[in-house]
């Protein structure tokens, strides 16, 4: 089974993350590129998936040439190879237009599963993963925290807020996670030394049969009107305790919908 | 000169980062309180290349470098030094011994099993009266056809407990270096025990031991390296042990400093964060410089092992410069805790506690020192 995963390289979410205040998009200098988190839940998914099933591990990103970090990163995990498509036209492309990107370039690949985290941790939309289905007329199992492959089926149980349902799908067909999936592997010291010589192929978007009226930051769907930095944290509440504190207390936590 | 990293070292170091972030540090308290790491982390250290580093993939070793080892060594230190010691001693001293000494059939025997970790290995050297004058150790193996027959004890034995297999250094010829030879011995050979050493003040994690040998009998199929060449094979051994131990340390004191840092800028005195005080940051300056001095020691000792060049003086000069220094910082920073660096569930008592015992093994500060002042003047003043 070929399984591919989408890995999006975010802005370090434990340094300060800026946006450029020139167009609105990410300031990728201001600090360091990560894995975007859930996407190491969807590697390793891929990763268990192979071990059980057989068959390759693509990672596929779409980002600019710093991304190539996390590539590695992802092939140091156990991927067996990349697809990096890297092209200035994609600068600030948003959600629907990095879908379409994908699909793109999917088309010029093999492969029996995709499988994406369900967000990612800079612009959290999470909708490229059910973007992307549309566009590749595939099966959407989204929100997965667990997955199951027989045959030429696969079946998820997809969280929700109470629990989780069963959602079953042919193949191929597009799968999102969530971080309670599994828990991710470290690379270990073999798959470093190992990855160096992993193949990497590098697309431009004509390579990838994206369009370019259909990308970039002048063609996007969505606008950046405005943005603000989050405002200071404010004082907390103070609940005296006056024989009924844990009543306030629980009052508050259900204000705040923690109950 | 250029100090950066290769892509490989540079992941090596995070994961090995992340391993001790999510793996270690999270249980060092508890650890170090019940005198004991969990014995199931050995395999787990083999299974992501730790224990085999620097060994050819032909006998299960992951290769990589000597700078690639001291950067998982620093992080280890970082984490908790009684890991890194078990790491230290069973690579270090034992595989890598192995690899460099031993036949093809002792490799094929003992590599793999090191390198995953199924096995762990520990070295005999340090004997209830011999320390620093190791070459006048006195556990005897006597000629016995063709098998030889060991008696006599080793003390402060790091993985004792644990170890499958040891390496004995035991005295077959006269006094002194040149009767010594060193033997493979499988720790379940009959004669063999071994008793745990409690009450540490530091490592309290890794198993610390006692070995007694009673006429233990080994074919001459043990023996590393050559016949009363032992003495030749330790101090090769602990060479570069050295360096390992000093880049042990060099994450000590980063993690103490680190810890320090993060305190002084939380705990508030006189209406303001204690890092704002100039004598707190005089410590934290201190320890800065004092760390990234060592680990450059620490790295031109482990370059020139990978150059092939000699680095003994400099291994010893790592090691003397970077244990005192983890000391140094570890009871700085216990200093700019004040009262809460005294209890255990705060950093610096256990780094502070672990660092002390780096200036006493595999040489001692003052060991260190007669090895640099020998190579300087020509003049050995011991031995």
């Amino acid at each position: 089974m070929n399984i591919v995963v989408l890995v999006k390289q975010v802005p370090d979410t434990e340094t300060e993350r800026k946006l450029d205040p020139a167009d609105s998009t990410v300031d990728r200098a201001a600090s360091d590129g990560v894995i975007n988190e859930l996407d190491e839940y969807a590697i390793e998914e891929a990763l268990r998936l192979k071990e059980k099933h057989g068959g390759e591990v693509t990672i596929l990103t779409v980002g600019p040439e710093q991304a190539t970090d996390s590539i590695r990163k992802a092939l140091s995990m156990g991927a067996d190879k990349a697809v990096h498509v890297c092209d200035d036209a994609l600068a600030g492309s948003d959600a629907l237009q990095t879908a379409y990107a994908i699909a793109q370039t999917l088309g010029t690949l093999e492969y029996d599963l995709v499988i994406l985290g369900s967000e990612s941790t800079d612009a959290r939309t999470g909708v490229v993963g059910a973007a992307l289905a549309e566009y590749l007329g595939l099966p959407q199992l989204t929100l997965a925290n667990k997955v199951d492959v027989d045959g030429t089926s696969v079946k998820i149980q997809r969280q929700t807020d109470d629990g989780y349902q069963v959602v079953e799908a042919t193949l191929p067909a597009v799968i999102s996670v969530v971080e309670k999936i599994n828990e991710p592997r470290y690379p270990s010291f073999k798959l470093i030394m190992a990855a160096k010589k992993k193949p990497v192929t590098k697309l431009s978007i004509a390579e990838a049969g994206i369009d370019a009226d259909k990308v970039g930051l002048a063609n996007a769907t969505t606008q950046v009107v405005d943005f603000a930095p989050a405002p200071p944290r404010t004082a907390g509440t103070v609940v005296k305790d006056e024989g009924n504190g844990g009543v306030l207390i629980a009052d508050f936590l259900a204000s705040k919908k923690f109950v | 000169m250029d100090f950066t990293l290769t892509e490989e070292q540079t992941a090596l170091r995070a994961m090995a980062a992340e391993f001790v972030d999510r793996e270690i540090t999270p249980h060092v308290v508890e650890w170090d309180r019940a005198e004991s790491v969990p014995r199931d982390l050995v395999p787990r250290l083999g299974e992501l290349g730790f224990l085999g580093m620097t060994i050819p993939e032909e006998y299960g070793g992951v290769g990589g470098d000597h700078v690639s080892y001291a950067l998982v060594m620093e992080e280890l230190g970082r984490g908790d030094s009684s890991v890194r010691g078990l790491v230290s001693v069973s690579l270090g001293l034992v595989a890598k011994s192995i690899a460099t000494y031993g036949t093809e059939e002792q490799r094929q025997r003992w590599l793999p099993g090191l390198c995953s970790g199924e096995l762990l290995g520990c070295f005999g050297l340090t004997e209830p009266d011999t320390g620093s004058d190791a070459a006048s150790l006195s556990l005897k193996a006597v000629r016995d056809g063709d098998d030889y027959v060991l008696t006599g004890s080793k003390m402060f034995i790091t993985n004792g407990t644990w170890a499958d297999v040891a390496i004995i250094f035991a005295r077959t010829g006269g006094p002194g270096p040149k009767g010594i030879t060193a033997f493979l011995v499988p720790t379940d050979t009959p004669g063999l025990t071994r008793t745990t050493i409690h009450g540490k003040l530091g490592l309290r994690g890794q198993p610390t031991a006692q070995l007694f040998l009673d006429e233990v009998r080994v074919g001459p199929d043990a023996i590393l390296g050559e016949e009363n060449q032992g003495f030749r094979i330790a101090m090769a051994a602990l060479d570069k042990g050295r360096v390992s131990v000093a880049a042990g340390a060099v994450g000590a004191a980063r993690g103490a400093l680190e810890s320090a840092l993060a305190h002084a800028k939380e705990r508030v005195q006189f209406g303001r964060p204690i890092a704002g005080f100039q004598l707190v940051q005089e410590m934290l300056a201190d320890m800065a410089v004092e760390t990234d001095a060592a680990r450059l020691l620490v790295w031109r000792a482990a370059d020139l092992i990978d150059r092939g060049e000699p680095f003994s003086t400099a291994a010893s000069m790592a090691k003397l410069y970077a244990t005192e220094t983890a000391v140094r910082a570890a009871n700085n920073a216990m200093q700019v805790f004040g009262g809460y660096g005294y209890i255990d569930e705060y950093p610096p008592g256990k780094y502070l506690r672990d660092a002390r015992v780096t200036t006493l093994y595999e040489g001692t500060s003052q060991i260190q020192k007669l090895i640099i002042g020998r190579a300087l003047t020509g003049i050995s003043a011991f031995a």
